[in-house]
């Protein structure tokens, strides 16, 4: 059985192998790489001045980078977020990215030479103007909003931005965050599992606001014409999410593999972003974003906690959310 | 009368799908770790919903089996039919109907709130539980109907002539039946309910209702725990075996009917009386369990046709593999529809999908590139998640079958293809047909083990569902969801159909 399966794989490789392309194996989340998600425009425009062929692999990125370990067929892990950097980081399979980090916009100063940023946004309270006249303005003002203003958030144990969540809460009100999260429960509808279970519920109007990003309502504005949807603005600022890309050091096409993160930081890729992803591009000024896009209202201040100070809070930060919701 | 070595090889090919993925991740981590303070909270409220839930499943399904099974009447067909519907829906979509209806912006609290009522909140334990009966009540509907359909007319005929009462026909020829497979139908759905996640959380209202699916999640996809998860799954596995081996013990001997397998008048139960009793349960069960599947169906209906391509591509690739993971279902079932088969198809159920995932690609990895196995992968998991619906549709009848013709075949010298043949296959096809019915409908639906064997170029139409909603498009997922619901529902229609084609009304 292993002879005959070694042997078909054998005469695949050698079929694909011939006069071909070489290939560049990227490993994506799968909605990245889905019709409606920015990796077939990226692909389209990438292939188009490397002379190569450029093949996502969906799915979940850490367990799988973890599980193949040194036997990895990518080349480049598109899609990290910065809560498994760490991991990823330790496990010693990215090499430098090699780029020049000068052309980034984000709000945040960023510095890290393994992982590249490509795309953020920020964590924010979602609403419906129709439905709620008077939203909060603070975060303080959210926290003593009546009770029957009813958010549905996602568990931070198992979602990015559920996560992003508590570190959020922690950034700004640090040993209050429990206490902080106690006044918050009565206003939680409930905790979904991911993104999409939330927006489900608060588009069905089952929610009033949702927990996601600045960035969603230029989906609403851009795709459909609808302007009711807005990102409550709070002063005491916002946390930043980012996603980045990383080069496997072992990878058997460096060169293609150096090119494609030459290309992340390009004004091409950058200028998909928006408009594919629904989010912020890491190196493109503000004047050059998509209409829409420009005259989306963005907090001043940006909150993050790097993945060494994250490491430190992350824990503690969803115990509190857990102990303050349980009761 | 599958033969020994038949059954040795399914049953060794379900041990090994199941125990060996745990195995590999286990293997992987090289140590097992135990269980934190806040894994003991998690297998609390895993127990007590799991518990509630199917003992709840179970209790309501017996008078709307009775009622099924002892009334004729216009759509009943179709009613039967729609009763699968609610098993078969992706969970977010069924999460999405239900709020449709007990929501805070639901049709109930709509009505309450015209008659001046307060609002009624469906976030706690009882959401949850609520949401697990709507699931699994049709499943136990109809696995005790299928208990019912299966005593002998004759002995209903007998009761007449002896003059029994309603109560009398219920001590001597029903409560035998529910007490055989009662406590098989709780065990199934008890297991399902173990390693439920996303509907305990969004309705359980919070990390009250963390359940140890959870735990298992965030071990394998945030912290790669894999000893944690490993250590958990076992546990699962525990519970499950245990569920399993009580059930065993409860449900006794078959039943040893020897029958025509004619649906024949119940004289016993004519009175007005239990005519409206009956009316009544099925009103409930229809209002209850139709309302959130057409508000879902009304939501997306016009949608259908204006979907994209990749999407109807997708509802492509999942009939094929649900067609893939039937046939195989149905193959590996038939040989293990026996007391040991059916309790280890439970562990299929009972392990988590993704430390089942997590093993079959460590495992698979050291042979193939996982990636261009997505699709084959997803039918055998399918199919082995379905497994233990089927077999407990396929043993009871089996072994009534085995009882009733199996002197009689061993006299003959019948040899096993002949069995099957001429004995098994016409005697069991209405159980064969739901069987199928079931598992291909469970198989378009489900999503398995996807996460770490995406293949860029074959989608499922589940998936695809959970792409449109990560990419914001909430009416087009509806509308693809639409399109789901009608083809599962199509499959289990057609096999169920043609299992009963010559079954008698």
């Amino acid at each position: 059985m292993k002879k005959a399966l070694t042997f078909a794989a054998g005469m695949m490789i050698a079929s694909t192998a011939g006069a071909q392309a070489p290939v560049l194996t990227v490993y994506a989340p799968d909605y990245f790489t889905s019709e409606w998600g920015p990796g077939p425009s990226i692909e389209k425009g990438f292939e188009a001045r490397c002379g190569c062929d450029l093949q996502y692999k969906p799915g979940d990125l850490l367990p799988r980078i973890m599980l193949e370990g040194d036997q990895t067929r990518a080349d480049v892990v598109i899609g990290l977020n910065t809560d498994v950097t760490a991991k990823a980081r330790e496990s010693g399979l990215f090499g430098p990215h090699g780029q020049d980090l000068s052309p980034l916009t984000l709000p945040v100063e960023w510095t890290d030479a393994t992982f590249l940023p490509f795309n953020y946004s920020q964590t924010a309270f979602v609403y419906d103007k129709t439905r709620v006249q008077n939203p909060p303005e603070s975060f303080e003002a959210l926290l003593s909003a009546p009770d029957d203003l009813k958010i549905v958030i996602q568990d931070p144990r198992s979602s990015i931005s559920g996560l992003a969540m508590v570190l959020w809460v922690k950034a700004i009100y640090g040993d209050e965050a429990e206490s902080v999260w106690a006044q918050l429960a009565p206003k939680i509808l409930t905790v979904t599992k991911g993104w999409s279970e939330s927006y489900g519920l608060f588009t069905d109007g089952e929610a009033d606001m949702v927990l996601s990003y600045t960035t969603s309502p230029a989906y609403h504005i851009i795709a459909e014409g609808d302007d009711t949807k807005a990102a409550a603005i709070f002063p005491e600022g916002h946390y930043f999410m980012v996603e980045l890309v990383g080069k496997i050091a072992a990878t058997q096409q460096p060169e293609l593999a150096d090119q494609f993160m030459e290309y992340v930081l390009s004004a091409e890729f950058q200028r998909m972003i928006a408009t594919g992803n629904w989010s912020l591009p890491a190196a493109l000024p503000r004047s050059e974003w998509p209409e829409g896009f420009d005259t989306l209202p963005l907090p001043e201040k940006t909150l993050f906690f790097d993945e060494a100070e994250a490491a430190t809070v992350q824990k503690e930060a969803v115990e509190e959310w857990r102990r303050a919701l349980s009761r | 009368m599958a033969t020994r070595p038949v059954a040795l090889i399914a049953g060794t090919l379900v041990a090994g799908l199941t125990l060996g993925p745990v195995a590999a991740v286990a293997w992987r981590a090289g140590v097992l770790t135990g269980l934190e303070p806040a894994d003991w909270a998690a297998l609390r409220f895993t127990l007590m919903q799991a518990l509630l839930s199917a003992a709840l499943s179970v209790a309501f399904a017996i008078p709307v089996a009775r009622a099924l099974a002892r009334r004729a009447f216009p759509g009943r067909g179709v009613l039967i039919a729609l009763l699968g519907a609610p098993f078969i829906l992706p969970v977010i979509v069924a999460i999405l109907g239900l709020l449709a209806v007990f929501g805070r912006a639901g049709v109930l609290n709509r009505v309450l709130e015209a008659f001046g009522l307060p609002e009624v909140s469906i976030y706690g334990l009882h959401g949850v539980v609520l949401a697990h009966v709507f699931f699994n009540l049709p499943l136990a509907t109809r696995l005790i109907l299928q208990g019912w359909l299966a005593i002998p007319g004759e002995r209903f005929r007998l009761a007449a002539t002896l003059g029994f009462s309603s109560r009398d026909v219920f001590r001597v020829l029903e409560r035998p039946m529910l007490a055989s497979i009662l406590p098989g139908a709780f065990a199934v759905i008890f297991v399902i309910c173990l390693s439920s996640f996303a509907v305990a959380l969004t309705l359980g209202g919070g990390p009250r209702a963390t359940t140890l699916e959870l735990a298992i999640y965030q071990a394998v996809r945030f912290d790669f725990d894999l000893a944690h998860a490993a250590s958990l799954a076992l546990v699962q596995l525990g519970l499950a075996l245990v569920a399993g081996l009580v059930a065993l013990r409860l449900s006794g001997a078959g039943l040893g009917a020897e029958g025509l397998d004619r649906v024949v008048p119940r004289w016993d139960a004519g009175g007005v009386g239990l005519r409206l009793l009956d009316a009544l349960w099925l009103a409930l069960v229809a209002l209850f369990l139709l309302t959130p599947l057409g508000l879902v169906a009304a939501r997306g209906a016009l949608g259908v046709f204006s979907l994209p391509g990749p999407v109807w591509t997708a509802a492509a690739h999942s009939l094929a593999v649900a067609l893939g993971s039937t046939a195989l279902c149905i193959l590996w079932a038939i040989p293990l529809a026996t007391r040991r088969g059916e309790l280890l198809g439970l562990a299929g159920i009972a392990l988590s999908p993704l430390v089942l995932g997590t093993g079959l690609f460590l495992i698979l990895r050291a042979f193939v590139n996982p990636f261009s196995l997505a699709l084959p992968v997803t039918a055998v998991v399918n199919a082995l998640l379905s497994l233990p619906f089927v077999l407990r549709i396929l043993r009871p009848e089996a072994e009534a079958l085995q009882q009733d013709f199996g002197r009689l075949g061993g006299a003959l010298g019948l040899r096993p293809f002949a069995w099957l043949r001429w004995v098994y296959l016409p005697r069991m096809r209405r159980p064969l047909g739901f069987s199928a019915g079931l598992c291909a409908a469970l198989s378009m639906g489900d999503l398995g083990v996807i996460a770490l064997f995406a293949d860029p170029d074959r989608a499922t139409l589940p998936l695809q569902i959970y792409r449109l909603m990560g990419a914001y498009r909430m009416e087009q997922a509806a509308a693809a969801a639409v399109l789901l619901l009608a083809l599962s529902l199509g499959l289990f229609w057609i096999f169920d159909r043609g299992g009963r084609a010559n079954a008698g009304s």
